[in-house]
Protein backbone atom coordinates (compact mmCIF):
# COMPACT_ATOMS: atom_id res chain seq x y z
CA UNK A 1 0.00 0.00 0.00
CA UNK A 2 1.00 3.67 -0.76
CA UNK A 3 2.82 5.19 1.75
CA UNK A 4 1.43 8.77 2.78
CA UNK A 5 3.03 10.95 5.14
CA UNK A 6 1.07 13.71 6.64
CA UNK A 7 1.94 16.74 8.30
CA UNK A 8 -0.80 18.44 10.23
CA UNK A 9 -2.06 21.69 11.52
CA UNK A 10 0.59 21.69 14.19
CA UNK A 11 3.40 20.55 12.87
CA UNK A 12 3.66 16.94 13.79
CA UNK A 13 3.98 14.04 10.70
CA UNK A 14 2.63 11.14 11.05
CA UNK A 15 3.50 8.23 8.37
CA UNK A 16 0.41 6.56 7.16
CA UNK A 17 -0.16 3.74 4.68
CA UNK A 18 -3.27 4.40 2.81
CA UNK A 19 -5.40 1.74 0.77
CA UNK A 20 -5.17 2.50 -2.99
CA UNK A 21 -8.16 4.53 -3.99
CA UNK A 22 -9.02 5.77 -0.66
CA UNK A 23 -9.23 9.69 -0.37
CA UNK A 24 -6.32 12.00 1.23
CA UNK A 25 -9.26 13.05 3.24
CA UNK A 26 -10.82 9.62 4.18
CA UNK A 27 -7.20 8.42 5.28
CA UNK A 28 -6.54 11.86 7.10
CA UNK A 29 -9.59 11.14 9.14
CA UNK A 30 -9.26 7.53 9.63
CA UNK A 31 -5.86 8.21 11.27
CA UNK A 32 -6.58 11.01 13.32
CA UNK A 33 -4.90 13.53 11.76
CA UNK A 34 -5.30 17.10 13.01
CA UNK A 35 -6.50 19.83 11.08
CA UNK A 36 -8.74 17.90 8.53
CA UNK A 37 -12.69 18.69 9.28
CA UNK A 38 -14.37 17.71 6.73
CA UNK A 39 -17.56 18.47 7.61
CA UNK A 40 -19.57 17.32 4.41
CA UNK A 41 -18.30 13.94 4.61
CA UNK A 42 -16.16 13.90 0.92
CA UNK A 43 -19.23 15.48 -1.07
CA UNK A 44 -17.21 18.33 -2.37
CA UNK A 45 -19.50 20.42 -0.18
CA UNK A 46 -17.75 22.42 2.32
CA UNK A 47 -13.89 23.28 1.76
CA UNK A 48 -12.96 21.71 5.07
CA UNK A 49 -10.44 18.91 3.73
CA UNK A 50 -7.76 21.49 2.45
CA UNK A 51 -4.38 20.50 2.30
CA UNK A 52 -1.23 21.11 0.57
CA UNK A 53 0.43 18.42 -1.87
CA UNK A 54 3.87 18.50 -2.27
CA UNK A 55 5.86 19.96 -5.48
CA UNK A 56 7.41 17.12 -6.82
CA UNK A 57 3.79 15.23 -6.58
CA UNK A 58 1.58 17.85 -8.14
CA UNK A 59 1.66 16.34 -11.75
CA UNK A 60 0.91 12.67 -10.69
CA UNK A 61 -2.52 13.99 -9.12
CA UNK A 62 -5.67 13.36 -10.88
CA UNK A 63 -6.87 16.81 -12.31
CA UNK A 64 -9.15 19.49 -10.46
CA UNK A 65 -12.89 19.57 -11.49
CA UNK A 66 -14.39 22.85 -11.81
CA UNK A 67 -16.18 22.47 -8.65
CA UNK A 68 -13.05 21.60 -6.90
CA UNK A 69 -11.71 24.91 -8.30
CA UNK A 70 -14.24 26.76 -7.25
CA UNK A 71 -14.28 25.35 -3.71
CA UNK A 72 -10.45 26.35 -2.85
CA UNK A 73 -11.20 29.97 -3.28
CA UNK A 74 -13.61 29.96 -0.68
CA UNK A 75 -11.06 27.90 1.71
CA UNK A 76 -10.43 29.76 4.62
CA UNK A 77 -6.46 28.95 4.68
CA UNK A 78 -4.74 31.03 1.86
CA UNK A 79 -4.93 28.80 -1.61
CA UNK A 80 -1.56 28.24 -3.53
CA UNK A 81 -0.44 26.24 -6.64
CA UNK A 82 -0.25 23.36 -3.85
CA UNK A 83 -3.88 23.28 -2.75
CA UNK A 84 -6.46 20.64 -3.05
CA UNK A 85 -9.04 19.08 -1.39
CA UNK A 86 -8.39 16.01 0.36
CA UNK A 87 -11.48 14.50 -0.65
CA UNK A 88 -11.33 14.70 -4.15
CA UNK A 89 -7.94 12.96 -4.39
CA UNK A 90 -7.16 9.83 -4.54
CA UNK A 91 -4.66 7.64 -3.93
CA UNK A 92 -3.04 5.94 -6.40
CA UNK A 93 0.72 4.20 -6.35
CA UNK A 94 1.82 6.88 -8.11
CA UNK A 95 1.69 8.80 -5.13
CA UNK A 96 3.72 6.62 -2.85
CA UNK A 97 5.70 8.38 -0.78
CA UNK A 98 3.32 11.80 -0.94
CA UNK A 99 3.46 14.56 2.11
CA UNK A 100 0.20 16.05 2.90
CA UNK A 101 0.78 19.30 4.77
CA UNK A 102 -2.26 20.37 6.80
CA UNK A 103 -3.06 24.22 6.93
CA UNK A 104 -3.75 25.42 10.53
CA UNK A 105 -7.68 26.75 9.23
CA UNK A 106 -9.90 25.20 7.56
CA UNK B 1 -7.33 40.41 51.38
CA UNK B 2 -7.72 36.47 51.41
CA UNK B 3 -8.70 35.27 47.54
CA UNK B 4 -11.73 33.02 47.74
CA UNK B 5 -11.00 29.36 46.27
CA UNK B 6 -11.42 28.74 42.92
CA UNK B 7 -13.94 26.22 43.25
CA UNK B 8 -15.73 26.87 46.50
CA UNK B 9 -17.75 24.25 48.10
CA UNK B 10 -16.58 22.21 44.97
CA UNK B 11 -14.93 19.34 46.37
CA UNK B 12 -11.62 18.64 43.97
CA UNK B 13 -12.46 15.65 42.07
CA UNK B 14 -15.49 16.94 40.41
CA UNK B 15 -14.04 19.66 38.56
CA UNK B 16 -15.77 20.06 35.13
CA UNK B 17 -12.49 18.38 33.10
CA UNK B 18 -12.98 15.57 35.36
CA UNK B 19 -17.27 14.48 35.23
CA UNK B 20 -18.54 11.76 33.31
CA UNK B 21 -20.69 12.50 29.84
CA UNK B 22 -23.23 10.43 28.63
CA UNK B 23 -24.39 10.87 25.15
CA UNK B 24 -27.13 8.94 23.54
CA UNK B 25 -27.35 8.51 19.60
CA UNK B 26 -23.98 8.09 17.14
CA UNK B 27 -24.88 10.26 14.71
CA UNK B 28 -23.22 13.48 13.81
CA UNK B 29 -24.27 15.47 16.50
CA UNK B 30 -22.90 12.85 18.98
CA UNK B 31 -19.69 11.62 17.66
CA UNK B 32 -18.99 15.68 17.06
CA UNK B 33 -19.79 16.26 20.70
CA UNK B 34 -17.63 14.02 22.16
CA UNK B 35 -14.62 14.39 19.37
CA UNK B 36 -14.70 18.54 20.74
CA UNK B 37 -14.90 17.50 23.83
CA UNK B 38 -11.81 16.30 23.73
CA UNK B 39 -10.21 18.62 21.37
CA UNK B 40 -10.93 20.86 24.47
CA UNK B 41 -9.28 18.75 26.74
CA UNK B 42 -12.16 17.19 29.06
CA UNK B 43 -10.28 14.19 30.80
CA UNK B 44 -13.92 12.68 32.42
CA UNK B 45 -15.33 9.79 30.60
CA UNK B 46 -17.16 9.73 27.63
CA UNK B 47 -19.85 7.26 26.84
CA UNK B 48 -21.84 6.80 23.56
CA UNK B 49 -24.85 4.71 23.83
CA UNK B 50 -26.18 3.58 19.81
CA UNK B 51 -29.31 1.66 19.09
CA UNK B 52 -27.46 1.46 16.14
CA UNK B 53 -25.28 -1.77 16.30
CA UNK B 54 -22.97 -0.44 13.32
CA UNK B 55 -19.90 1.06 14.16
CA UNK B 56 -20.76 4.64 13.54
CA UNK B 57 -20.91 6.39 10.31
CA UNK B 58 -22.32 9.41 8.41
CA UNK B 59 -26.15 9.09 7.16
CA UNK B 60 -25.73 11.80 4.30
CA UNK B 61 -24.59 9.66 1.89
CA UNK B 62 -27.02 7.03 2.11
CA UNK B 63 -29.45 8.39 0.15
CA UNK B 64 -26.05 9.32 -2.31
CA UNK B 65 -23.16 8.32 -2.44
CA UNK B 66 -23.49 5.23 -0.62
CA UNK B 67 -26.62 4.33 -2.96
CA UNK B 68 -25.12 5.07 -6.21
CA UNK B 69 -21.89 2.89 -5.01
CA UNK B 70 -19.67 5.28 -5.28
CA UNK B 71 -18.74 5.55 -1.49
CA UNK B 72 -18.33 2.05 0.57
CA UNK B 73 -18.89 1.78 3.96
CA UNK B 74 -15.09 2.06 5.06
CA UNK B 75 -15.07 5.65 3.37
CA UNK B 76 -18.90 6.86 5.26
CA UNK B 77 -17.35 6.47 8.69
CA UNK B 78 -16.96 8.73 11.06
CA UNK B 79 -13.56 7.55 13.31
CA UNK B 80 -11.53 4.38 13.10
CA UNK B 81 -11.62 2.05 16.16
CA UNK B 82 -8.08 3.18 17.46
CA UNK B 83 -9.93 6.72 17.41
CA UNK B 84 -12.12 5.66 19.84
CA UNK B 85 -9.84 3.75 21.62
CA UNK B 86 -7.13 6.54 21.66
CA UNK B 87 -9.58 9.06 22.96
CA UNK B 88 -10.73 6.89 25.50
CA UNK B 89 -14.24 7.15 23.74
CA UNK B 90 -16.78 4.36 25.07
CA UNK B 91 -18.85 3.05 22.40
CA UNK B 92 -22.26 0.98 23.26
CA UNK B 93 -23.59 -0.10 20.21
CA UNK B 94 -26.74 -2.01 19.60
CA UNK B 95 -27.91 -1.03 23.14
CA UNK B 96 -31.00 0.36 24.11
CA UNK B 97 -31.67 3.74 26.67
CA UNK B 98 -34.68 2.46 28.24
CA UNK B 99 -35.30 5.31 31.08
CA UNK B 100 -33.49 8.82 31.67
CA UNK B 101 -33.72 9.63 35.76
CA UNK B 102 -33.09 13.39 35.92
CA UNK B 103 -32.78 13.78 39.63
CA UNK B 104 -30.41 10.49 40.11
CA UNK B 105 -28.64 11.74 37.16
CA UNK B 106 -28.53 7.81 35.47
CA UNK B 107 -29.76 6.07 32.23
CA UNK B 108 -30.81 3.02 32.49
CA UNK B 109 -29.60 1.18 29.34
CA UNK B 110 -30.15 -3.14 28.50
CA UNK B 111 -26.70 -3.42 30.46
CA UNK B 112 -27.31 -1.69 33.39
CA UNK B 113 -27.11 1.75 34.99
CA UNK B 114 -25.22 4.25 34.48
CA UNK B 115 -24.39 7.89 36.08
CA UNK B 116 -23.93 10.91 34.71
CA UNK B 117 -23.07 14.58 35.23
CA UNK B 118 -23.73 15.85 31.81
CA UNK B 119 -25.92 13.99 29.56
CA UNK B 120 -26.39 14.75 25.99
CA UNK B 121 -29.30 13.78 23.48
CA UNK B 122 -28.15 13.02 20.07
CA UNK B 123 -31.06 11.30 19.63
CA UNK B 124 -31.73 12.57 16.12
CA UNK B 125 -35.00 11.79 14.01
CA UNK B 126 -37.21 8.96 12.77
CA UNK B 127 -39.43 8.11 9.88
CA UNK B 128 -42.78 9.45 9.32
CA UNK B 129 -44.63 6.52 8.73
CA UNK B 130 -47.41 6.57 5.44
CA UNK B 131 -50.58 7.37 7.28
CA UNK B 132 -52.68 5.08 5.23
CA UNK B 133 -54.15 1.47 5.17
CA UNK B 134 -51.29 -1.13 3.80
CA UNK B 135 -52.43 -4.68 2.44
CA UNK B 136 -49.15 -6.60 1.43
CA UNK B 137 -47.08 -9.58 2.63
CA UNK B 138 -44.16 -6.53 2.28
CA UNK B 139 -44.05 -3.46 3.47
CA UNK B 140 -43.12 -0.57 1.74
CA UNK B 141 -39.58 0.92 1.97
CA UNK B 142 -37.73 3.68 4.51
CA UNK B 143 -34.67 4.92 4.18
CA UNK B 144 -32.75 6.10 7.87
CA UNK B 145 -29.84 3.66 8.65
CA UNK B 146 -27.14 1.76 6.73
CA UNK B 147 -29.54 -1.78 6.88
CA UNK B 148 -32.16 0.52 5.53
CA UNK B 149 -29.84 1.81 2.98
CA UNK B 150 -28.25 -1.85 1.82
CA UNK B 151 -31.56 -3.43 1.46
CA UNK B 152 -32.89 -0.40 -0.84
CA UNK B 153 -30.26 -0.37 -2.66
CA UNK B 154 -30.20 -4.41 -3.27
CA UNK B 155 -34.04 -3.93 -4.09
CA UNK B 156 -33.71 -1.40 -6.34
CA UNK B 157 -30.90 -3.02 -8.37
CA UNK B 158 -32.59 -6.51 -9.04
CA UNK B 159 -33.19 -6.98 -12.85
CA UNK B 160 -36.79 -7.70 -12.72
CA UNK B 161 -37.89 -4.88 -9.98
CA UNK B 162 -38.68 -1.46 -13.17
CA UNK B 163 -41.61 0.12 -11.64
CA UNK B 164 -40.58 2.45 -8.88
CA UNK B 165 -43.05 4.48 -6.67
CA UNK B 166 -41.42 6.98 -4.37
CA UNK B 167 -44.30 8.44 -1.62
CA UNK B 168 -42.81 12.19 -0.91
CA UNK B 169 -41.03 14.69 -2.93
CA UNK B 170 -38.32 15.74 -0.20
CA UNK B 171 -34.59 15.59 -0.32
CA UNK B 172 -34.42 11.78 0.61
CA UNK B 173 -37.71 10.87 -1.99
CA UNK B 174 -35.97 13.06 -4.98
CA UNK B 175 -32.39 11.56 -4.00
CA UNK B 176 -33.75 8.15 -4.53
CA UNK B 177 -35.41 8.63 -7.40
CA UNK B 178 -32.69 10.29 -8.90
CA UNK B 179 -30.52 7.33 -8.45
CA UNK B 180 -33.01 4.88 -9.36
CA UNK B 181 -33.79 6.90 -12.28
CA UNK B 182 -30.21 6.97 -13.68
CA UNK B 183 -30.06 3.36 -13.24
CA UNK B 184 -32.83 3.17 -15.76
CA UNK B 185 -35.84 2.38 -13.89
CA UNK B 186 -39.11 3.49 -14.81
CA UNK B 187 -39.55 5.89 -11.85
CA UNK B 188 -43.01 7.82 -10.42
CA UNK B 189 -43.16 10.43 -7.55
CA UNK B 190 -45.91 11.29 -5.70
CA UNK B 191 -45.82 14.66 -3.90
CA UNK B 192 -48.57 15.25 -1.76
CA UNK B 193 -47.52 19.11 -1.62
CA UNK B 194 -48.48 21.53 -5.20
CA UNK B 195 -44.29 21.48 -5.75
CA UNK B 196 -41.16 19.58 -5.31
CA UNK B 197 -39.18 20.29 -1.70
CA UNK B 198 -42.01 23.14 -1.34
CA UNK B 199 -40.89 23.62 2.56
CA UNK B 200 -37.51 24.74 1.56
CA UNK B 201 -37.15 25.97 -2.03
CA UNK B 202 -38.81 28.63 -4.10
CA UNK B 203 -41.20 27.97 -6.74
CA UNK B 204 -38.57 28.38 -9.53
CA UNK B 205 -36.18 26.27 -8.23
CA UNK B 206 -38.65 23.18 -7.28
CA UNK B 207 -39.21 23.96 -10.73
CA UNK B 208 -36.15 23.57 -12.34
CA UNK B 209 -35.42 20.46 -10.06
CA UNK B 210 -38.76 19.13 -11.60
CA UNK B 211 -37.74 19.89 -14.97
CA UNK B 212 -34.19 17.56 -14.35
CA UNK B 213 -36.19 14.62 -12.84
CA UNK B 214 -38.67 14.92 -15.87
CA UNK B 215 -35.72 15.00 -18.12
CA UNK B 216 -34.42 11.98 -17.17
CA UNK B 217 -38.22 10.09 -17.50
CA UNK B 218 -39.21 10.50 -13.95
CA UNK B 219 -43.08 10.91 -13.97
CA UNK B 220 -43.79 13.41 -11.59
CA UNK B 221 -47.52 13.38 -10.04
CA UNK B 222 -47.88 17.06 -7.43
CA UNK B 223 -50.73 17.83 -5.67
CA UNK B 224 -51.55 14.57 -5.21
CA UNK B 225 -51.94 11.79 -2.23
CA UNK B 226 -51.94 8.08 -1.62
CA UNK B 227 -55.05 6.92 0.05
CA UNK B 228 -53.94 3.26 -0.09
CA UNK B 229 -51.24 0.88 -1.16
CA UNK B 230 -52.33 -2.86 -2.50
CA UNK B 231 -49.85 -5.73 -2.89
CA UNK B 232 -50.37 -8.59 -5.47
CA UNK B 233 -47.87 -9.46 -7.67
CA UNK B 234 -47.15 -5.74 -7.70
CA UNK B 235 -47.86 -2.97 -5.62
CA UNK B 236 -50.83 -0.74 -6.58
CA UNK B 237 -51.18 2.16 -4.87
CA UNK B 238 -54.49 4.31 -5.48
CA UNK B 239 -54.33 8.02 -5.27
CA UNK B 240 -56.36 10.99 -4.25
CA UNK B 241 -56.99 11.87 -8.06
CA UNK B 242 -58.74 8.15 -8.83
CA UNK B 243 -55.89 7.04 -11.40
CA UNK B 244 -53.52 4.05 -10.08
CA UNK B 245 -49.70 3.32 -10.16
CA UNK B 246 -48.34 -0.31 -10.20
CA UNK B 247 -44.99 -0.16 -9.09
CA UNK B 248 -42.44 -3.29 -8.27
CA UNK B 249 -41.09 -1.37 -5.37
CA UNK B 250 -42.23 1.48 -3.08
CA UNK B 251 -40.02 3.95 -1.34
CA UNK B 252 -41.82 6.43 1.45
CA UNK B 253 -40.11 9.47 2.06
CA UNK B 254 -42.23 11.69 4.01
CA UNK B 255 -40.33 13.54 6.59
CA UNK B 256 -38.98 13.19 9.78
CA UNK B 257 -40.04 13.26 13.23
CA UNK B 258 -38.10 13.98 16.49
CA UNK B 259 -36.59 11.43 18.63
CA UNK B 260 -38.08 12.59 22.04
CA UNK B 261 -39.68 9.93 23.45
CA UNK B 262 -36.35 9.37 26.22
CA UNK B 263 -36.41 13.12 27.02
CA UNK B 264 -40.51 13.54 27.40
CA UNK B 265 -40.92 10.99 29.88
CA UNK B 266 -38.11 11.82 31.86
CA UNK B 267 -40.28 15.28 31.89
CA UNK B 268 -38.03 16.95 29.92
CA UNK B 269 -39.80 19.87 27.93
CA UNK B 270 -40.49 18.57 24.60
CA UNK B 271 -42.48 19.88 21.71
CA UNK B 272 -41.85 19.53 18.10
CA UNK B 273 -38.29 18.60 19.54
CA UNK B 274 -36.43 18.45 22.56
CA UNK B 275 -36.37 22.03 23.42
CA UNK B 276 -33.69 23.94 24.63
CA UNK B 277 -32.24 27.46 25.21
CA UNK B 278 -29.39 29.64 23.16
CA UNK B 279 -26.65 26.53 25.04
CA UNK B 280 -28.84 24.13 23.97
CA UNK B 281 -29.50 23.46 27.58
CA UNK B 282 -32.83 21.46 27.92
CA UNK B 283 -35.42 22.25 30.82
CA UNK B 284 -32.93 20.00 32.73
CA UNK B 285 -29.91 21.53 34.18
CA UNK B 286 -26.68 19.38 32.67
CA UNK B 287 -29.10 18.06 30.33
CA UNK B 288 -28.09 19.19 26.36
CA UNK B 289 -29.96 18.40 23.07
CA UNK B 290 -28.13 18.55 19.90
CA UNK B 291 -28.80 18.13 16.19
CA UNK B 292 -32.10 16.92 14.68
CA UNK B 293 -33.76 16.48 17.99
CA UNK B 294 -33.20 19.98 19.49
CA UNK B 295 -35.75 22.50 18.73
CA UNK B 296 -33.76 25.78 19.51
CA UNK B 297 -33.60 29.42 19.40
CA UNK B 298 -31.77 30.29 16.03
CA UNK B 299 -30.22 33.44 15.14
CA UNK B 300 -30.85 33.33 11.86
CA UNK B 301 -34.17 32.76 12.30
CA UNK B 302 -34.74 35.93 14.24
CA UNK B 303 -34.34 34.11 17.60
CA UNK B 304 -37.67 31.51 16.01
CA UNK B 305 -37.43 28.05 18.03
CA UNK B 306 -37.05 26.23 14.91
CA UNK B 307 -35.33 22.62 14.58
CA UNK B 308 -32.93 21.51 11.63
CA UNK B 309 -32.43 18.53 9.96
CA UNK B 310 -28.85 18.74 8.69
CA UNK B 311 -24.96 17.82 8.85
CA UNK B 312 -23.71 21.33 10.24
CA UNK B 313 -26.56 21.92 12.69
CA UNK B 314 -25.98 18.56 14.48
CA UNK B 315 -21.78 19.68 14.21
CA UNK B 316 -21.76 23.20 15.50
CA UNK B 317 -24.11 22.33 18.34
CA UNK B 318 -22.26 19.58 19.01
CA UNK B 319 -19.10 21.87 19.60
CA UNK B 320 -21.07 24.53 21.19
CA UNK B 321 -21.99 22.19 23.81
CA UNK B 322 -18.19 20.65 24.13
CA UNK B 323 -17.34 23.99 25.20
CA UNK B 324 -19.89 24.69 27.77
CA UNK B 325 -19.39 21.27 29.36
CA UNK B 326 -15.73 22.50 29.46
CA UNK B 327 -16.55 25.78 31.42
CA UNK B 328 -16.93 28.03 28.61
CA UNK B 329 -20.19 28.66 28.33
CA UNK B 330 -20.98 29.13 24.44
CA UNK B 331 -24.12 30.19 22.75
CA UNK B 332 -24.89 28.43 19.35
CA UNK B 333 -24.52 31.12 16.63
CA UNK B 334 -23.74 29.64 13.46
CA UNK B 335 -25.50 30.14 9.78
CA UNK B 336 -27.56 26.71 9.01
CA UNK B 337 -26.31 25.39 5.48
CA UNK B 338 -27.64 22.01 3.69
CA UNK B 339 -26.99 20.62 0.52
CA UNK B 340 -28.70 18.09 -1.59
CA UNK B 341 -26.86 15.92 -4.80
CA UNK B 342 -29.77 15.34 -7.59
CA UNK B 343 -28.31 14.26 -10.99
CA UNK B 344 -25.81 16.80 -12.00
CA UNK B 345 -27.73 19.54 -9.94
CA UNK B 346 -25.36 20.20 -6.38
CA UNK B 347 -27.94 22.73 -4.48
CA UNK B 348 -26.42 24.04 -1.54
CA UNK B 349 -28.18 26.08 0.92
CA UNK B 350 -26.93 28.79 3.57
CA UNK B 351 -29.19 30.51 5.52
CA UNK B 352 -33.26 29.96 6.01
CA UNK B 353 -35.16 31.70 3.14
CA UNK B 354 -38.35 31.44 4.54
CA UNK B 355 -40.40 34.78 4.84
CA UNK B 356 -38.10 36.32 2.42
CA UNK B 357 -39.99 39.24 0.54
CA UNK B 358 -37.67 39.67 -2.43
CA UNK B 359 -35.11 37.33 -4.92
CA UNK B 360 -32.53 38.21 -7.29
CA UNK B 361 -31.09 35.28 -9.19
CA UNK B 362 -27.58 35.30 -10.61
CA UNK B 363 -25.92 33.37 -13.29
CA UNK B 364 -26.95 30.71 -16.11
CA UNK B 365 -29.80 29.07 -15.55
CA UNK B 366 -30.05 27.30 -18.24
CA UNK B 367 -26.86 25.94 -18.07
CA UNK B 368 -27.22 24.78 -13.89
CA UNK B 369 -24.89 27.48 -12.34
CA UNK B 370 -27.09 29.93 -10.48
CA UNK B 371 -27.69 31.22 -7.48
CA UNK B 372 -30.94 32.97 -5.95
CA UNK B 373 -30.28 35.24 -3.53
CA UNK B 374 -33.45 35.75 -0.56
CA UNK B 375 -33.91 39.34 1.25
CA UNK B 376 -36.18 40.35 4.04
CA UNK B 377 -36.29 44.02 4.72
CA UNK B 378 -33.40 44.41 2.18
CA UNK B 379 -31.44 42.19 4.26
CA UNK B 380 -29.38 39.50 2.69
CA UNK B 381 -30.73 35.90 4.83
CA UNK B 382 -30.12 32.90 2.60
CA UNK B 383 -28.86 32.27 -0.58
CA UNK B 384 -29.81 29.11 -2.48
CA UNK B 385 -26.76 27.53 -4.95
CA UNK B 386 -26.72 25.39 -7.82
CA UNK B 387 -23.13 24.12 -9.42
CA UNK B 388 -21.81 27.34 -7.60
CA UNK B 389 -19.78 26.25 -4.59
CA UNK B 390 -17.59 30.02 -4.29
CA UNK B 391 -21.19 31.54 -3.78
CA UNK B 392 -22.10 29.38 -1.30
CA UNK B 393 -18.83 29.69 0.61
CA UNK B 394 -19.34 33.89 0.23
CA UNK B 395 -22.81 33.73 0.94
CA UNK B 396 -22.10 31.90 4.55
CA UNK B 397 -19.70 34.06 5.14
CA UNK B 398 -22.00 37.25 4.28
CA UNK B 399 -24.60 35.94 6.23
CA UNK B 400 -22.42 34.78 9.36
CA UNK B 401 -21.68 38.45 9.58
CA UNK B 402 -24.71 39.73 8.81
CA UNK B 403 -23.72 41.53 5.58
CA UNK B 404 -26.16 42.55 2.83
CA UNK B 405 -24.15 43.22 -0.66
CA UNK B 406 -25.45 45.99 -3.08
CA UNK B 407 -28.45 44.74 -4.87
CA UNK B 408 -27.10 46.67 -8.45
CA UNK B 409 -23.96 44.98 -8.26
CA UNK B 410 -25.10 41.57 -7.58
CA UNK B 411 -27.78 41.66 -10.37
CA UNK B 412 -24.59 42.48 -13.18
CA UNK B 413 -22.72 38.94 -13.56
CA UNK B 414 -19.76 41.25 -14.55
CA UNK B 415 -19.27 41.97 -11.07
CA UNK B 416 -17.03 39.54 -9.27
CA UNK B 417 -19.37 37.96 -6.09
CA UNK B 418 -16.89 39.55 -3.69
CA UNK B 419 -17.01 43.04 -5.00
CA UNK B 420 -20.43 43.30 -4.28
Amino acid sequence: MPQITYIDSDGNKHQVELPLGATIMEGAVQNDIKGIIAECGGSCMCATCHCYIAEDYLDKLPEMEEEEDEMLEGAVAPRTERSRLGCQVRISNALDGLVVEIPQEQ
Amino acid sequence: MLLPPLFPNIPPNSIPMKKNVIIIGAGHAGIQAAASLREEGFEGSICIFSEDADFPYQKPPLSKGYLDGSQQKNSIMFRSETWYENNQVELKLGELVEKVDVPQKTVHATSGEYAFDFLVFATGAYNRELPIPIKGTDQPLYLRTMKDADYLKQALDQEDVQDILVIGGGFIGLEIAAYAAKSGKKVTVVEYQPRLMQRVLPPMLSEHFAAKHQAYGVDLRMGVGVQDLTQDSKWLASLSTGETVTADQVIVGIGVLPSQVLAQEAGIRCSNGIEVNEYCETSAAGIYAIGDCALHPNPFAKGQMVRLESVQNAVDQAKAIASTICGKPTSYHQVPWFWTHQYNLKLQMAGLSEGYDQLLVRGDVEGDKFSVFYFKNNQLIAVDSINKPADHLQARKWIQASYTPDLEKLADDSIKLNEC
